[in-house]
């Protein structure tokens, strides 16, 4: 028999085998629960929410790409995950956002929120998030032109939900159109169902802990519960439901408070990151200057994220003995 | 019964070679037998060149006492002593027999008899018998544990939860009968009362073949326990956890909780050797991976090289990249494959180069799929980071000595970071810096 030897094989370490779940893939996942409240968007709002979204997607990729190019790193534009954040940064803004202002906002995410502070994995808060904040507040009166969902009646723009409950001045919608989507608010957030729909598909595909969006939802629901019930302001159970349905809550609990870089990664940081996220929301609702507090609550929540991490630590494993000789 | 589950993750099976009959494999002209077999110190070679040997005969041997005597797989002719670099690195003493193909068996070979304990432990150090799961530690240690009278249980690891290797499972079919009387035989010398059998429920007919001959002899100590179908079940702490409901810290011994847990291949070893009285000279392997042209469980000689066990199994079907001693998940990868087989080995798996490249490192997400895939319920994301900075005080809070390296972690990271090789090394910076 001829013999040939083999002896400058390939030597690594252990496993051998690895899944083929890779980031590449879970951002596809992502983006694939992301396409049912693209969808009802498309129906709500027209055809210009396809265009503001290929706008966002193909910014924030171009950022990506031009960033490593100029900093001779190595290319991350193919993990997907700057195309999650622009879809993301389209559905935080209203659909008729001029381009220009968004990609400002892709400019922010990507460049200033992610690549500054050492690119993916790396940023502190949620870009989508604070590319949204920035906006809000750079550009107050586009930010909040709310374009009229097809269903309204003859005008040219609309009210959110929660700008109605905090200004007053027209009825809010029933909980069913909310739950549909057929109300105005930012392009990707109005529709509850197709964002549950995405929400769990996540979640069967094991791509989000149920952690997150539970705690957040539910501190929501049972914080609106509890104050309508003390002060009569409305039916207690019908404001509860019109909380979780309002607003960037669904959208926030399930696509955003979820980012795995910017929210903690043991279940019990989960749940007093979800449980802060629902707190902060209500707060900021009731009380606050603005009639919308998700984006800020998901904010604040990244920021203390490394604390709640560290104390979760901490709590698993007993704590450091550092000071025993 | 409730059974409480550890984390763990789901790693394809590819058990092609689960129908495939052991073939015993014809004998090499030459085998290289190694004299470090086990953990422990390696043993000194007893023959010279020139010397003949027969199949059993003693040809290494230490007076140390953690290891255990070498023995010919093979009649002929003693050609040389060789140094040869191990796959773990070291230099490792090969003594090169050309065979005569007769197998002529040592005269001294007989069946071995023990009245109590000492003397089975004994017999057990004389077979050369060694922990045949993979760690490799001698059994006669192993099966005498200090605390006697508190050790009640045998618990059997035939989970085989590393993909592709079947042997074990082949052994459970084809071996039954060495298999229960080797239980017996340890159970009835080291006083225990109950015996398990862990499988996992992947090998359900191995588990309905046991139970048969187990009613058919009307045992009813032993009994067979399904494990779930997921890595890594095979562990020994995860084993005594999941069946004796016992939490083993890293550095403990199964005996502090009452159990001995030995490797399926090794019990039914004792069950052989009590039959025939020859020593561990041969071993069942899985031979399989893309590059191999006809996977097969065969029988080898101790000391065949890899590519003759590899061409007996058709040859390579293309150009190997990647040669791994053992399963995919914890086995060792080789740089040649002219390294003799060794006691411990259960596969020989061999991959082209489409399986072999390291996939590229990318950035943590921080997903925490490692941390909801560690059975022990640690942080490798964390563990990297202090490792990153050589913080031993860290990496000893994070509890990296509990880590088993069963490399979980690594399997399921989406951004291909070595975390379970990292956790390696971490432990090297704990034990270098002294922190109990």
């Amino acid at each position: 028999m001829d013999k040939k030897t083999y002896s400058n094989l390939v030597v690594s370490s252990a496993p051998h085998l690895v899944t083929n779940m890779d980031t590449t893939r879970i951002m596809l996942m992502v983006l694939i629960g992301l396409a049912p409240s693209f969808l009802v968007s498309i129906y709500v709002f027209g055809m210009r929410v396809i265009a503001l979204t290929a706008v966002c997607i193909i910014a924030s990729m171009f950022f990506e790409w031009a960033w490593n190019k100029l900093m001779h790193k190595t290319q991350t534009v193919g993990d997907l995950s700057a195309a999650v954040t622009g879809t993301l940064i389209a559905f935080n803004v209203p659909s008729g956002l001029p381009f220009w202002i968004a990609i400002v906002g892709c400019f922010v995410a990507i460049i200033v929120v992610k690549q500054l502070y050492g690119g993916m994995g790396k940023n502190i808060v949620n870009p989508a998030i604070t590319a949204r904040i920035v906006l809000f507040i750079s550009f107050a009166t586009e930010m909040t032109t709310w374009p009229l969902p097809r269903m309204a009646a003859d005008a040219t723009s609309t009210a959110t939900p929660l700008g109605v409950l905090a200004e007053g001045g027209a009825e809010l919608p029933s909980n069913m159109q909310m739950f549909l989507g057929f109300i105005g608010g930012s392009m990707g957030e109005v529709s509850a169902i197709a964002l549950l729909i995405g929400g769990l598909f996540l979640i069967w595909k094991k791509i989000i802990s149920p952690i997150i969006p539970c705690c957040f939802i539910g501190t929501v629901f049972v914080f609106a519960l509890i104050y309508y019930g003390a002060t009569g302001e409305g039916e207690a159970l019908q404001m509860a439901i019109f909380h979780v349905l309002a607003g960037g809550v669904m959208l926030g609990a399930f696509f955003m408070a979820t980012d795995y870089v910017t929210s903690p990664l043991l279940p019990m940081g989960k749940v007093i990151f979800g449980i802060g996220c629902g707190l902060l929301t209500m707060i900021i609702r009731l009380w606050g200057q603005y009639p919308e507090g998700v984006s800020f609550s998901i904010l604040i929540m990244n920021c203390l994220t490394p604390l709640i991490e560290n104390f979760c630590q901490k709590r698993l494993y007993g704590g450091a003995k550092k000071n025993e000789k | 019964m409730s059974q409480k589950h550890l984390h763990s993750i789901h790693v394809s099976h590819y058990k092609h070679t689960a129908g495939c009959a052991t073939e015993v494999m014809p004998v090499p002209d030459v085998v290289k037998i190694s004299m470090s077999q086990h953990i422990g110190a390696p043993c000194k070679p007893l023959v010279q060149k020139g010397d003949y040997v027969k199949v059993g005969q003693l040809i290494g041997d230490t007076d140390a006492f953690v290891s255990a005597p070498i023995h010919s797989s093979v009649s002929g002719t003693v050609t040389g002593i060789e140094e040869q670099r191990s796959a773990a690195g070291g230099m490792d003493t090969l003594v090169v027999i050309e065979t005569d193909k007769k197998q002529e068996v040592y005269e001294g070979i007989k069946v071995p008899e023990a009245k109590d304990l000492p003397e089975f432990i004994k017999a057990i150090r004389e077979s050369g018998l060694v922990g045949l799961g993979g760690a490799s530690f001698p059994t006669h240690i192993k099966f005498n544990p200090k605390n006697l009278d508190e050790v009640h249980t045998l618990i059997v690891n035939a989970a085989e939860c590393e993909p592709f290797i079947t042997s074990d499972h082949r052994l459970m079919l084809e071996d039954t009968e060495d298999l229960i009387s080797g239980c017996q035989l340890i159970m009835k010398y080291i006083g225990l009362d109950e015996g398990f059998i862990g499988i996992e429920e992947n090998k359900m007919d191995a588990i309905e073949h046991i139970n048969e001959v187990l009613a058919a002899k009307g045992i009813t100590n032993i009994k067979t326990f399904k494990l779930q179908a997921r890595y890594p079940k095979g562990a020994e702490r995860v084993l005594i956890y999941e069946i004796a409901g016992k939490t083993m810290n890293a550095g403990e011994l199964p005996a502090q909780h009452g159990v001995i847990l030995s490797n399926v291949t090794t019990i039914a070893f004792v069950g052989q050797y009590f039959r025939t009285g020859m020593p561990l000279v041969s071993k069942r392997m899985t031979v399989d991976g893309d590059a191999v042209a006809t996977p097969k469980n065969v029988i080898a000689p101790i000391g065949t090289m890899i590519n003759d066990v590899i061409g007996f199994c058709g040859g390579y079907k293309e150009e190997p990249r990647k040669i791994l001693m053992g399963g995919p998940m914890m086995g060792r990868a080789v740089f040649s494959d002219e390294m003799p087989i060794v006691k411990n080995n259960n596969a020989i798996l061999a991959f082209s180069k489409a399986q072999s490249m390291v996939k590229e490192e990318t950035a943590c997400i921080n997903c925490g799929r490692c941390h909801q895939a560690c059975p022990f319920g640690l942080i490798p994301t964390a563990l990297a980071d202090a490792y990153a900075k050589r913080d031993a005080q860290a990496l000893s809070d994070l509890k990296v000595m509990q880590c088993m390296e069963c490399g979980s972690c690594s399997y399921i990271c989406p951004a291909r970071r070595p975390l379970g090789f990292t956790n390696k090394l971490g432990k090297a910076v704990v034990k270098e810096a002294g922190i109990k």
